[in-house]
């Protein structure tokens, strides 16, 4: 099916430039470990509600993991201006290939990477002292694949409207920061005034954390679960009809 | 039978000036016909709307209003057979700087539906056809200018379009790699492939047009080959010396007044300016005429009108003006 050949297409072109700058691959690879390595150590102090006896590294690695997807792929876009700038996506427009496969084979690329920087994450973050729970560690990787979906859509999306680096890394760290502070991945939001804990309710990614932690402590049916998965799901669909409808109108 | 055809094809644009926001309106309602199988030209100045133009019928931009039908396919409504049956090249290309051109030319057969093995063959045809075997395996970040408008034309034909656009194709060229894209876009049409190119380029549109448009301001001025256009404006001036015995003169002036292919003749300091119809073979019955009566031809010029002159008479500019006023 030539959807599924484009998509292939349009990856492998995105692996092969990957690869041909691996100076990002490898900032990318080490920025979360340095995280870890850095925040790791502060949170022991910090008494954190939920679960009981686990160690900090069970509560922070999960909530690190969304991060990265937040901060690693939400940056994601930056990839497009290039590609914008020298006519390349105007070509691509110009042919038949299906909008949706074009935009997937680069989405999958950042996606894939994000992947294998999670894993690489987690394993480091194991040789520290962090158990996770097998079967939850499993659905997290899924729910963290969606995830990074519709955040690297979200980001080309804005790098399709912006078309510049400037408005483009402005726009992305207004939005960034306050998702993750109201995320309580850094610090936990039981010390956060009670509005703010109130307006944190409607971060998504809260939840996502939430559900992070739970699955990692392998707490299945933890109520964050489902939420997480259904405003992930429900996010990706509309930010994927999105940045395909800005790819149909993008050469104004 | 058209390979283009359209009806009242018309762009604004409305951009956002300072606080209010203006309309301009870059394609005013155009009707065009491009023939199967020409090499089809649109002259103008920058800024007439050629590249607009382009765009909305290589479906990357909407018209505003009206329509278009492009290999039998209609424009809106069908683009995605629109899009298999057309190649495009755009003013700035579109080769990606990241992979070698190799990669670039698979990505793109592919991607317009030709299998691997299909690509691999057209893309070995196309490097020895466009010279690009050289370089083809080196990121295309290395290439020069020339090299780079090459690819660029691979890129565009490499699913054998029936129609082919090129949106001001030598610009930025030297003269060796402009002649030799001239010669590529006269075997292309030679195949039958209908070439669609925009130019500000006098000569390229003279030399290369089998048929043109003229456009400024958003609008068709004129439209026919070079030939007729120039023909259309003013007729070829051939100017003679002539021996200066009078009686000479006097004896030329009579019978040349009489022939009816001169439309006006105009002596000056012992020469004459004869404006005909169709001066190269005008020249040589002159010339005959003349010999035959015994008068001797000292000097002979002959002068053609230009597309410079066609332009200047439809707007009131020349071309050249327009060009330096952007």
């Amino acid at each position: 099916m030539s959807f599924l050949r484009h998509t292939q297409l349009m990856f492998q072109r995105s692996v092969r430039r990957a690869l041909r700058e691996p100076a990002w691959i490898m900032i990318g690879m080490f920025q979360p470990i340095l995280y870890l390595l850095l925040f790791a150590p502060l949170l022991d102090n910090l008494a954190l509600p939920g679960y009981g006896d686990t160690t900090s590294l069970n509560i922070f690695v999960p909530g690190l993991l969304v991060m990265i997807a937040l901060f690693g792929l939400g940056f994601s876009g930056f990839g497009i201006l290039d590609d914008l700038r020298n006519g390349v996506l105007e070509r691509f427009h110009v042919t038949p290939a299906n909008r949706l496969a074009l935009l997937m084979g680069m989405i999958l690329n950042d996606v894939i990477l994000f992947l294998i920087q999670c894993g690489g994450l987690v394993l480091v973050a194991t040789l520290m002292g962090f158990r996770a729970n097998l079967a939850g560690l499993i659905v997290l990787f899924g729910l963290l694949a969606v995830l990074g979906l519709m955040v690297a859509a979200f980001s080309y999306a804005l790098g399709l409207i912006f078309r510049d680096e400037s408005p483009l890394a402005a726009t992305l760290n207004t939005l960034t920061l306050p998702l993750l502070l109201l995320s309580g991945v850094l610090l936990p939001l039981s010390l956060a005034p009670d509005l703010l804990q109130t307006i944190a309710e409607f971060n998504p990614f809260l939840h996502i954390v939430e559900a992070a932690r739970a699955l990692i402590h392998g707490d299945m049916t933890h109520n964050s679960i489902v939420l997480a998965f259904s405003a992930v799901l429900v996010m990706l669909v509309i930010t994927m009809q999105w940045v395909v409808s800005l790819f149909h109108r993008m050469t104004a | 039978m058209n390979i283009i055809e359209t009806h009242k094809l018309r762009k604004v644009f409305r951009t956002k000036g300072n606080g209010a926001s203006q309309a301009v309106e870059a394609v005013r309602s155009i009707d065009l016909v491009v023939r199967t199988g020409e090499i089809f030209g649109f002259l103008g100045p920058n800024g007439a709307g050629k590249t607009t133009t382009l765009r909305m019928l290589s479906t990357l931009i909407p018209p505003t209003d009206g329509r278009a039908t492009i290999a039998g396919y209609d424009l809106l409504r069908q683009s995605r057979k629109v899009r298999q049956a057309i190649g495009y090249v755009s003013q700035v290309g579109g080769v990606d700087i990241s992979a070698t051109g190799c990669e670039n030319l698979l990505l793109q057969g592919q991607l317009y539906g030709m299998s691997r093995h299909e690509t691999e063959q057209r893309v070995a045809e196309l490097l020895t056809m466009l010279d690009l075997t050289s370089f083809a395996d080196r990121i295309a970040r290395t290439y020069s200018g020339g090299q780079r408008r090459r690819l660029d034309l691979a890129l565009g034909m490499i699913h054998r379009p029936r129609l082919l656009y090129l949106d001001e194709p030598t610009t930025g060229l030297d003269p060796q790699s402009r002649a030799r894209l001239w010669d590529e876009v006269r075997s292309l049409r030679d195949e039958g492939t209908t070439v669609f190119l925009t130019t500000h380029y006098l000569e390229e549109a003279d030399v290369l047009a089998d048929r043109l448009a003229i456009m400024d301001h958003g609008e068709i001025v004129a439209e026919g080959t070079p030939e007729a256009l120039k023909q259309q404006i003013a007729g070829d001036v051939i100017t003679l010396g002539l021996d200066t015995c009078n009686g000479a003169r006097h004896r030329a002036h009579v019978l040349l007044g009489q022939q009816s292919f001169v439309r006006e003749i105009h002596p000056a300091d012992g020469q004459f300016q004869l404006f005909v119809e169709r001066g190269e073979e005008s020249l040589l019955v002159i010339l005959r005429l003349l010999d035959d009566a015994g008068l001797s031809v000292r000097t002979v010029a002959l002068s053609r009108p230009t597309l410079d002159d066609v332009f200047l008479r439809k707007t009131g500019r020349s071309l050249r003006e327009a060009a330096e006023s952007i």
